[in-house]
């Protein structure tokens, strides 16, 4: 069990820095998922925990011990890899075994912790195996297997479940969160599937360019975006994001509107804005309510695309400004491409965001 | 049915330029066996027929006894064999080693140093026999009796100059290139040093390239001439090619040479079809993926 701690982490390929002064504070036992569109710098951040990149700058501290300059074997940790990285020569039973022969363990210890670990993962009649001889599910299980029989104080995931068919990364996703569980150890976990992140994580870590972006619960994060590129990011489908201009403000809300959106007063919660500013005005998919009767509606736009999923119904809605929204309405209804469509949603679940930048946090 | 006759006769086509090839192949070394096994005139009159391929007349081993009593085969086959075999266990694991620490340990330099190294095959060995003889005969050496000044007339001044070489390190790099970088770095996480990777990861999923290069150094070292002419006076040390001129003299013993040859060529054949299987097995286990 270990708690660790990143203050002003950087790294630096050449002139290009791909970790921009990371700061975060993992506690004991706690599940924390770095999740980031590809090439954000999530995986280059758990190979620097890992130690198998070195540290530009700053300070990497598990359970407070300086570990910058420390070899991976010496820093407590374990890691499962994207393609599973199981020694193809050596049977189950050795994978598993492996760093227990490399650290001298007695045969008899290593030999029950091996079978401890292979009763934990449900693979005890796989153990005179060869990984040829398994399947994806079995050979990530083996590798799973590896980093627990070792009994680190922190397990690394860089993206175990990516290689796997839909179906069984379902399954794979419970048992890692049932290992959490059971291990209690603390975890951290790289993904770029925002339902691993949300289904798993204590806290997830938003990164983009190599800056962290919000770190928090992932409900925090997906009701309180700290910022548009986090808001976009998080949910599925993303949330809209309507152009709209701010007509008037107090100091907690701003009234907007646009050609499609009748006056609405949102609450301002991210960034300050002012009059005459031009906004966009974040509605997640699942807020969006249809209605009958077109003068009830806020939001107006024709349909141009219905997807019917049985349990909810996703429409494209192209608005007067021609820009593109999508709404996923519960159950199974029918809508016809080409009509008209009005919606109205609950101003205080929607976000205003600044128009300016890129909407992440730069520096 | 017309798929099923074309096939047929696309697969005869197939097999019988394959025998062909294998005739041209295989002719040469029958043309040595049967020749070997026949006295001087009958070998150089059968030579203008077929007769020359086959066993056929004055049939006997004079040749391989008379072969014996010209010159100490017997000796010159063992240092072939102690030569080419220490120079093949040396020169594999020199030339993994280096190209381990080429490809996966970090240090400045590598790329360039790799880079000259190369360079270096394209220098024939020729220009640097002279140089190198020089060297050789001024190095000293710490051996049973003591400190002796240079390496003429030894095994070692035939292995050393042969311990590793930039092709055999350039067909290690570019397969370990070719090999997961997470099994490596897994390995590292688990606790494994770099030399325990190295043995125990990187080595036992070599096995195709292990063999190819001990097929292609064996063959080298086995044929080689120049280098052991000019470094060995004594034979106590002379390895079989150069043995060879035993037998070219003012009236060359034809039946004789061909069987000294048949008698060299055998252990080659032999390495070969035995590292061969070996070959074929290791490709055959590293095809099959998930």
């Amino acid at each position: 069990m270990a708690t660790l701690s990143m203050s002003g982490l950087t790294k630096r390929f050449g002139d290009i820095e791909v970790i921009r002064g990371v700061d975060i504070d993992i506690a004991d036992g706690e599940f924390v998922v770095f999740v980031g569109p590809s090439g954000c710098g999530k995986s280059t951040l758990l190979r620097m925990i890992a130690g198998l990149e070195d540290i530009s700058g700053g300070e990497l501290r598990i359970d407070d011990h300086l570990v910058n300059d420390m070899q991976p074997r010496d820093r407590g940790i374990a890691m499962v890899f994207q393609t599973y990285a199981i020694f193809p020569h050596m049977s189950v039973r050795e994978n598993l075994g492996f760093g227990l022969t490399i650290a001298k363990v007695p045969k008899a210890e290593k030999e029950q912790r091996v079978m401890q670990a292979a009763r934990i993962l449900q693979m005890e009649h796989l153990l005179d195996r060869r990984p040829s001889q398994l399947s994806g599910g079995q050979r990530q299980r083996v590798a799973i297997g590896r980093a627990i029989v070792r009994e680190p104080s922190v397990f690394l995931f860089d993206e175990p479940l990516s290689n796997l068919d839909a179906a069984l990364r379902m399954d794979m996703r419970m048992e890692i969160g049932k290992l959490h569980e059971q291990l209690g150890a603390t975890m951290i976990y790289v993904t770029h599937d925002q339902v691993e992140a949300m289904t798993l994580a204590d806290r997830i870590v938003v990164i983009k360019d190599g800056i962290v972006q919000q770190v928090g619960a992932p409900m925090e994060l997906y009701h309180q975006p700290a910022n548009r590129f986090v808001a976009g990011f998080i949910g599925s489908p993303s949330m809209n994001f309507l152009p709209v201009e701010v007509q008037s403000v107090d100091h907690d809300s701003a009234l907007v509107a646009s050609t499609s959106l009748d006056a609405v007063r949102v609450p301002m919660r991210v960034e300050p804005l002012k009059s005459g500013d031009q906004a966009l005005l974040g509605l997640r998919p699942q807020y969006l309510v249809p209605t009958n009767e077109q003068d009830a509606g806020q939001l107006h736009g024709t349909l141009s695309l219905v997807e019917r999923l049985g349990s909810e119904t996703v429409v494209d809605v192209n608005t007067r400004e021609n820009t593109r929204l999508v709404a996923a309405i519960a159950d199974d209804r029918t809508f016809e491409t080409g009509t008209e469509i009005a919606f109205t949603f609950d101003p205080n679940r929607a976000h205003l965001f600044s128009a300016a930048g890129d909407g992440a946090l730069n520096k | 049915m017309i798929s099923h006759d074309n096939h047929g006769l696309r697969l005869a086509v197939r097999y019988a330029v394959l025998v062909l090839v294998a005739i041209i192949f295989v002719f040469p070394l029958l043309f040595m066996v049967m020749s070997s096994l026949k006295p001087d005139h009958q070998l150089l009159v059968d030579t203008g027929s077929l007769r020359a391929f086959l066993p056929v007349g004055d049939i006997s081993f004079d040749n391989y006894a008379a072969a014996f009593q010209r010159a100490p085969i017997s000796t010159f086959v063992i240092n072939s064999v102690i030569v080419t075999g220490v120079t093949v266990m040396l020169s594999l694991a020199i030339c993994s080693l280096s190209a381990f620490s080429f490809v996966f340990l970090r240090w400045s330099g590598r790329n360039l140093l790799l880079s000259i190294l190369l360079a270096t095959l394209i220098v024939p060995f020729e220009t640097i026999a002279i140089p190198l003889l020089l060297l050789v005969s001024k190095l000293p050496w710490l051996g049973l009796d003591g400190l002796e000044q240079g390496w003429l007339n030894s095994y070692h001044v035939q292995i050393l100059p042969f311990a590793a070489d930039a092709l055999t390190i350039f067909l290690f790099v570019q397969y370990f290139k070719d090999l997961p970088s997470e099994l490596v770095e897994a390995a590292r996480v688990e606790g494994a040093s770099w030399f325990q990777i190295y043995l125990k990861i990187i080595m036992p999923l070599a096995g195709p390239v292990v063999a190819t290069a001990a097929i292609l150094r064996f063959l080298f070292m086995y044929n080689q001439y120049l280098w052991p002419l000019m470094v060995v006076q004594s034979d106590e040390y002379r390895p079989v090619m150069v043995g060879l001129q035993y037998f070219f003299q003012l009236d060359t013993p034809w039946g004789e040479v061909m069987a000294y040859l048949s008698l060299i060529t055998i252990p080659v054949l032999g390495f070969y079809l035995m590292l061969q299987r070996a070959f074929i097995a290791s490709i055959a286990s590293t095809g099959v993926k998930g």
